[in-house]
């Protein structure tokens, strides 16, 4: 268990490799809805796919629009298997609430201060009361 | 969070299964936020029709099937098909008839068919200091900041929960004390030829989401006359490259009547004194490619008005378009024209108008690669993920004068 404090804004369970984003994201025309693929060229993280994955990120920028493209992932089971915010982003955490709402799926969304960012371990385990844990690679 | 009695009816069912489902997310979006009660909002702008996949189409039309009816004036943003001019998208099926069921619902729900990004310029002007609940990052940042209206900027789905219930949780920027710059942003050293520039709005707006993310700034030094498209090019670039939800301009913008009272007589966290050097750098990574043989020019984003048109017909200053000029509006301008007798006009100029959306949000241009130029900050940011294209970005007289040649033409003078 790592000391780290982090604040559940939806609670619930998950593990997986960690995604880290080095630059902030707009979900719409950032991210391929039928893919889970970061699809704006000009983002270093270019390329690689969410799906699955802890997502790791200070907040999302630009479109309200994120909401529904992160539904889409859900939808299409390409979701992130958990997120990690810096900030509580409303549109992020939205797009979990309503497919929670729509039965698609259930995954934690917390937030954590950024300055830990950097130590987190590549594979991780988030607890329903949003504690952190490294795990081994799966 | 407290809910009042008949906010708990809701939440209880007693105005029905959609308002019910729609106060669940609302309130679960509050208590996320840590907002204390609920307030009533008085409009909505609605992002929710804009076809993203099949999941928000069974969101709607769940909605719908429960007999869902929105409670407040709710205008629509764009959607993914031309309603008027259906042959001009080239969405395919089974998208364009899930595009199509997506609008329909909405409609279905009580919303008003306005399909225009720029509901500002529609018709639809909430009052200084009146609560709403706009989605559409553009026009959350115009209604906060060139109307001094208040609403957060909420996401797809939050727009229609609040429209159903007429309610949004009390946070973030319905709060008074949360709407104070805290970020000043001196424009006092660069030059009023500059200023006078309309391609200098949008690299300002791309600076700032980029350098202060979802802070508030406030800006000084530009003229007292700054036109409203000015500021919506600046809040829609703004809200592109960053999280800006609202801005100030000292002098202009109605909750700053001054410098000091933007700040709310504090002094700023940040202060920044730009140099003409810091924007032409922003301009500069604006485009994608240094390319200059052109496919495409798209304008109106956000949406064009009559005056944006108007400036397009003068400066094209009727020569034709050698590479067309894809011009997004709504009805509400396609009205305008029809009555000003303009629409033969751009059509012989090269000038292909889309209405009800846009060519970002839906499949448009003729080939899925190529080489767009551009004087939408918006557009900039989205055109290569979204279109294929690659951009070039420059001010709508460069637009003009490229789309008559095929080829990019840029007057550099203003920004050295």
């Amino acid at each position: 268990m790592m000391d780290i404090r982090t604040t559940a804004l939806l609670a619930g369970d998950a593990s997986g490799q960690l995604l880290s984003l080095s630059a902030d994201i707009s979900f719409w025309g950032g991210v391929d809805p039928c893919s889970g693929r970061i699809i704006d060229t000009r983002h270093p993280q270019y390329g690689q796919c969410m799906a699955g994955k802890i997502l790791v990120m200070n907040r999302s920028i630009g479109s309200s629009s994120g909401s529904s493209v992160l539904l889409e992932l859900f939808q299409r089971k390409l979701a992130p298997a958990g997120i990690i915010l810096a900030e509580p982003d409303f549109i992020i955490v939205l797009g979990a609430v309503v497919a929670r709402e729509m039965g698609y799926g259930d995954i934690p969304v917390i937030q954590l201060n950024p300055e830990h960012f950097d130590g987190l371990p590549e594979c991780l385990e988030i607890s329903r009361s949003g504690s952190l844990k490294a795990v081994h690679k799966q | 969070m407290q809910l009042s009695d008949s906010e708990q009816a809701m939440l209880d069912g007693q105005a029905g299964v959609a308002t019910a489902m729609a106060m669940r997310i609302i309130t679960e979006m509050g208590r996320v936020s840590g907002a204390e009660k609920m307030i009533p909002v008085s409009s909505a702008h609605i992002d929710s029709c804009l076809f993203h996949g099949a999941s928000g189409v069974e969101f709607a039309e769940r909605l719908v099937a429960e007999k869902g009816r929105v409670c407040v004036p709710s205008s629509l943003n764009v959607g993914a098909l031309d309603l008027l001019h259906p042959e001009k998208i080239r969405l395919p099926d089974p998208q364009r008839g899930l595009a199509r069921r997506l609008m329909n619902a909405y409609v279905a729900l009580g919303c008003i068919p306005s399909w225009t990004c720029a509901p500002y310029q529609a018709g639809f002007r909430p009052k200084c200091g009146q609560d709403i609940a706009w989605a559409e990052s553009n026009a959350v940042v115009f209604a906060n900041s060139v109307l001094g209206a208040r609403t957060n900027r909420y996401g797809d789905f939050m727009d229609i929960c609040c429209a159903l219930t007429g309610r949004a949780p009390y946070t973030g920027l319905h709060i008074a004390a949360n709407r104070f710059a805290t970020v000043e942003v001196d424009t006092g050293q660069l030059s009023n030829a500059l200023k006078r520039s309309d391609a200098f709005y949008a690299v300002l707006g791309t600076w700032l989401g980029s350098t202060v993310g979802s802070d508030i700034a406030v800006i000084t030094g530009l003229p007292g006359d700054v036109s409203e498209d000015r500021l919506k090019a600046l809040g829609a670039s703004a809200a592109s490259s960053g999280g800006v939800a609202l801005f100030h301009v000292a002098g202009v913008t109605p909750e700053a009547p001054s410098l000091e009272a933007a700040l709310n007589h504090r002094p700023p966290q940040q202060r920044f004194c730009l140099t003409t050097g810091d924007l032409v750098s922003v301009r500069d990574r604006m485009s994608t490619t240094d390319r200059d043989q052109l496919d495409v020019i798209a304008v109106g984003s956000p949406h064009f008005s009559l005056d944006e048109f108007q400036r397009l017909l003068a400066l094209l200053d009727g020569r034709k378009c050698a590479v067309p000029i894809y011009a997004c509006t709504g009805r509400h301008v396609l009205h305008q024209l029809e009555s000003h007798g303009l629409l033969g006009t751009l059509s012989s100029a090269g000038v292909e108008l889309i209405v009800d959306t846009c060519v970002v949000v839906t499949d448009v241009f003729p080939k899925t690669s190529g080489v767009m130029m551009t004087n939408s900050g918006k557009f900039a940011h989205y055109s290569l993920s979204l279109t294929g294209h690659e951009v070039v970005f420059g001010s709508l007289e460069d637009c003009a004068n490229s789309a008559v040649t095929g080829r990019v033409v840029r007057d550099e003078q203003s920004w050295r």
